[in-house]
This record gives C-alpha cells, structure tokens and sequence, in this order.
C-alpha cells in the first residue's frame, strides 16, 4: 500500500509540472483563440537563453534576462505574427503557432547551440522520508512553485486592472474592444505570462532532463492535459494535470509489466479520449454550441 | 488571351460530365504526363530519379491523403504518418510474409491503414475542432508503440522490417527506374481516382461538413459514414504512400521515418500547397522535397560564413517562417497563385 501511495504522490508531482505548461496553453487560447503549439518550445527557448546567461552572470540576473527574452518573443509574436492574422479562422492560427513552434525551436538552437545542456539553479534533489513515503525534494520543491505561481496568477486576474482587462478580452474580443481595452496590448501582455509560464516549466524540466531539443516536446505531455480538463479553462488544466500525472504513473507502474511497458506515452491520451467520449469539451471547457 | 475558356459548347452530357472541360486543362496534363513517362526517365540521372522524383510522387499521395480529410472534409489529423507507417509495415508483411504479389501488397498495406484509420477516426463523431486535432496524436502514439512493442508486427525490438528483393510479374525490381514507374504508375492512377472522388458526391458532402456540419447534418449527409469514409479514404492513400516510400526509397520500414515530425510536415504540405485543392497536394510535396535539399546546397555555397548552429537549425527556422509567411499572405497557398496566374492570361495582353 505504501508503494501504491509513493507511485500516486510522485505521479501527481510529475502531474503539477504537467499543469504548467498546460496552463500556459490554456491563458493564450482563452484570450486570443490561438492553440499555441508553440508553448513546449516556449520552454526550450527559455531553457536555453536561461543555460546561456548563466555563464556569464549571476542567477538573480540570468531569470530577469530569460524574461526579457520570453517578453520580446510574446510582442514579436503578436504583433508581426498574430496581428495579420486576426479574424481569421482558428485552424489558421492553430497552424501559424506550429509555424512558430519551428521558427522559436530554430533561432533558439542557432544562438544558443544544439547539444544537451545541463542546467543546475541550486535546488536540492535528495529523497525526503515522510512517514514511510519516499518523495523527492526537488519535486516538491518545484510543486510548492507551481502552486505559488497558480495562486499568483489567480490574484493577478481577479484583483488587478491589468487582468480584470484580460478577462474581458477572454470573454469577448469585440466587446472588450468597444469599451477601450487595446486588444492587441491584452494579447501580447498574456503571452507574456505564457512566457513566464513556460521559463518556470522550462527550468523544472530543464533541471531534470537537461536543455536540449526534446525539451520541447513536454508540449506533447501536456496536450492530453488540456483537452481533459478543457482547452480554455485554467482550473481544467491543474486539476487535469494532477489526474493525468497520478494516471500514467500507476499504470506505467501496475499495467506497464503485463503488455511491455513504455505505455507512458500515449495513456494519457487514452484516458482524455474516454473523458471527451462522454464529455466533448473536458472537464471544464466551454461547450460551443451550433447553430445553423 | 493565352488562357481561352470559351468557345467550348457542351453538346453532349458526356462534356457536361468531363474530368477536365477545358481543352488547354487537357493539352496541358497531357502535356505533363508525357513529361513524367517519357522524358523524366530517360534525361534524369538515378540520383535525381532515386532521391528526388519518388519521394516526391509519395509524399505528393500522402498529401493528398490528408487534404482529402483536412482540406475537403475539414477534420484536422496530427497522426498520419503513422497511417503511413501501418501501411508501410502491412504491405511488407504481406508481401514478404505471406508471399502476396507486389502490388496486390501495397493495396492491401492501404486497405489495412484504411481499416486502422476509421478505427481513430470513431471519436471525430463525438469529438470537434482542436479536441479531435489533439485525439490524433493518439493515433501517432498508440500506432508507434505497437509498432515497436509486438514482436509478431516488426520481428524486433528496433521495429525494423528489411525489404526483400522485389518482383513484380515475374521481374525483378532494381533500377531506380523501373522503380520510378511503379511509383508514377500507382501515383496517377490513383490521383485520377482521387480527382473524381472529390467531384462526385462523397467530395461535396464532405464539403458540406467542412463548411458547417450541424447544417450538413440537417440537410441529410450522414455525418457518421461520411467522415469515416475520410479517415479511410484519407488513410488509404497515407498508407499506399508510405508502403511506395518504404520499398522504393527507405528501403527498411522503420517507424523512425514516419514520427510526429513527418505528420507536421505533411500538414505543412498542404498549408503552403493549398487546403482542398488536388494541385495543392503536388506544389506542397514538391517544395517541401526540394526546399532541405536547396537549403543543404546554399548553406554549402557559405559554408565559411554561417555559424554551425545556425546550419543546423535553417532548415527548422526556413519552413516555420515559410508557414507564418504563406498563411499571412496567401492563406490559400500555392495553388492560389496558379489561379491568380490564369486570371492574369485569360486578358493578357489586355489591362481588362
């Protein structure tokens, strides 16, 4: 039983990491209708240019640079990508982020280098015995960040001007428009913290896996995150993360061993197509309705 | 004045009912088709036809494969190269397993991806819009592990199948152009095929479900068949394409050919070809098979003055930065510009 326990706490660990980047996905959609593939490389990018500051200045300075960066990257983004490109259909701008999923994945490689690269900020990894539960520090760590940075972004939305803007976006594009809200600032500033979203991913995952191209295909861990718990909604995406990362754990761990293992990869989406069998827009997505 | 429309008087239904009604779209095909029989082979070197014409022709079915399901009937899939795969896997187990005849092996490779894809296809009748595009990549997935998992499927762990020696009518199949013409044989039987299918009925109801389903419902288009019949149809021509490229290019099915990349890339395909359009099918595939190959020369010409990175990442940067520049200025792709150029000959010399 307690075996049973260790594999749920570290799969709903590996789940929160999960949730952020499915978040990052979650803000930009709900905003401006981009099903930004691009968030994985989001990260890569931000594990890069983090690894390469740091070579030559403290860490304190390197994170503001990463974010300068990421901030760059979000006002390039939407004003010469998006910009053209709004009003036009979603599958449109779905295709033009994994456009940008290849040019963000190219420029960062070609400044800052192809090969893996290990990235260490100082956080311990050593194993913690809770009771009788073995955790890992590092994850637990990295799951008190994630919360905080939920957290901060739920008061960020629902307190500030700023993000009080944002939801009106999210809610109606010509109606927030109507009533002065700069609609292309609103989109960039959520790409911005899509951006920061994505460096905290890219600095958990990069600490663990290193930076390297593959980095960029935690998009792929997230995507069955989002469609279960609803591609535009931010509670969906953490409460979904927790239960794809518990899922895939204890079934790589206790089905895994009877059909081959490595069925980590694609259990999770087995378990978001049965959720959309019976409910087609998550667990908390809006339901569009059609009308002729 | 160089394009002419007119004069073409439709006395008979069989006119009314032609695959090409205009006689320049003939002269022109025909054209085009004495090209790829008669004069590609005998001027083109084996490199060029090897390397260049037939993964060409095979991707330009793949491509069309997936525009039937994302340009004609409007359903977004981010799993077809491992359609390709399943019938690339399919037709060299059938061929060098049950010692099925050549080609009968490709179709079947086909017919075994159609099967498979249907199955992936089920939950488009539930399922809509960015939901279904990421329920695809299941089909990516679950395909590449039994493809790598069960012994019975690729005899190894590596998941590689070799290809045997090839006979086709008793014929052994070495040359790069014997080779040539099965793949530009198959190839144009079947985009005939495709360009009727898309001009009859099951082309217009999956128009109509591309433009608005609930109203194609409503008008009596049985959602259910018809966009099974997509992922079929669509997966058929993937997994012909991907059995063509195995035996007359890659030379081993190995699922590392057919990964997530390679269903991006088609999909780029018909971005920067153009969605619904057969043509587009055959622009796209063309650029996307001479664009590595162009980007690879150049960087060869400056090879002193471009850091390394940055030749290793061009090719990356050059085809996104190609799908933002189409999809910003000609969201209707490459065959949009051929009908631009036909408007410009139809008056030309005349401003108007």
């Amino acid at each position: 039983m307690n075996f049973f326990f260790e594999v749920l706490i570290t799969g709903l660990l590996v789940g929160i990491m999960y949730s952020l980047v499915a978040l990052g996905f979650a803000l930009i959609y709900k905003a401006s209708d981009v099903f930004n593939f691009a968030q994985g490389d989001m990260s890569l990018l931000a594990g890069l240019a983090l690894v390469g500051f740091l070579t030559i200045m403290p860490l304190w300075l390197a994170l503001v640079c990463t974010i300068a960066v990421m901030t760059l990257l979000a006002y390039a983004t939407v004003f010469i990508i998006f910009r053209p490109l709004v009003a036009r259909p979603p599958l449109i701008l779905f295709m033009a982020a994994i456009g940008l999923a290849f040019l963000v994945q190219g420029i960062g490689q070609s400044i800052w280098g192809t090969d893996a690269k290990g990235l260490n900020i100082g956080i311990p990894d050593n194993p913690i015995i809770l009771g009788e539960l073995f955790l890992s520090s590092f994850d637990l760590i990295f799951g008190v960040v994630a919360a905080a940075l939920v957290g901060g972004l739920v008061l960020f939305f629902q307190k500030t001007r700023t993000g009080r803007a944002l939801r009106a976006v999210a809610d109606d594009h010509e109606a927030a428009l109507s009533v002065g809200i700069p609609l292309l600032n609103a989109w960039a500033v959520t790409w911005v913290i899509a951006g920061i979203v994505a460096t905290v991913a890219g600095i958990a995952w990069g600490s663990r896996l290193g930076v390297q191209f593959s980095l960029s295909l935690i998009a792929l861990k997230a995507l069955p995150v989002l469609i279960l718990g609803g591609i535009d909604s931010i509670p969906g995406a953490i409460l979904a993360g927790l239960v794809v990362g518990a899922g895939e754990n204890l079934a790589e761990v206790f089905i895994g061993p009877y059909v081959g293992g490595g069925i980590q990869t694609f259990f999770p989406y087995l378990m978001a197509l049965l959720f959309l069998w019976f409910r087609p827009y998550g667990m908390f997505g809006k339901e569009i309705i059609d009308r002729v | 004045m160089l394009y002419r429309e007119c004069g073409n008087f439709k006395d008979n239904y069989a006119k009314d009912m032609a695959i090409f009604p205009i006689p320049l779209d003939r002269w022109g095909l025909g054209i085009m088709l004495v090209f790829a029989f008669l004069v590609i082979p005998f001027t083109a070197s084996d490199y060029w036809l090897s390397s260049i014409m037939i993964p060409f022709y095979c991707f330009s079915l793949a491509a069309l494969g997936l525009n039937f399901l994302t340009g004609y009937a409007g359903q977004v899939s981010l799993g077809h190269a491992a359609f390709m795969a399943v019938g690339a896997y399919s037709s060299l187990i059938l061929y060098g397993r049950y010692g099925i005849p050549l080609v009968p092996s490709i179709l079947g490779g086909g017919i075994v991806s159609a099967i498979v894809g249907s199955i992936f296809g089920i939950p488009s009748l539930r399922i809509k819009g960015f939901y279904l595009a990421v329920s695809t990549l299941a089909a990516q997935f679950i395909i590449e592990w039994v493809l790598t998992h069960w012994k019975w499927v690729s005899g190894g762990v590596f998941g590689t199948i070799d290809v045997p020696n090839l006979y086709i009518f008793g014929a052994l199949l070495d040359t790069p152009l014997k080779k040539y013409y099965l793949v530009l044989c198959i190839v144009a039987l079947m985009i005939t095929f495709g360009k009727n299918l898309v001009r009859g009925q099951l082309g217009r109801n999956w128009m109509a479900i591309r433009d608005m389903d609930v109203a194609a419902e409503i008008i009596g288009v049985s959602l259910f068949r018809y966009k099974l019949i997509a992922f079929a149809v669509s997966s058929f021509y993937a997994g012909v394409a991907g059995a063509l490229i195995t035996i007359t290019y890659y030379g081993a099915a190995n699922i590392e050919e057919f990964n997530l990349f390679l269903s991006f890339h088609l999909l780029g395909m018909i971005i920067i070809g153009g969605m619904g359009t057969i043509l587009g099918s055959f622009l796209g595939a063309g650029f996307m098979v001479l664009l590595p190959i162009f980007i690879n020369q150049s960087m060869l010409t400056f090879m002193e003055r471009v850091p390394s990175n940055l030749r290793a990442n061009s090719e990356a940067i050059v085809f996104g930065g190609l799908i933002v520049f189409f999809l910003i200025v000609e969201p209707y792709g490459m065959a949009r510009l051929w009908h631009t150029i036909k408007e410009k000959m139809r008056l030309w010399p005349f401003p108007y």
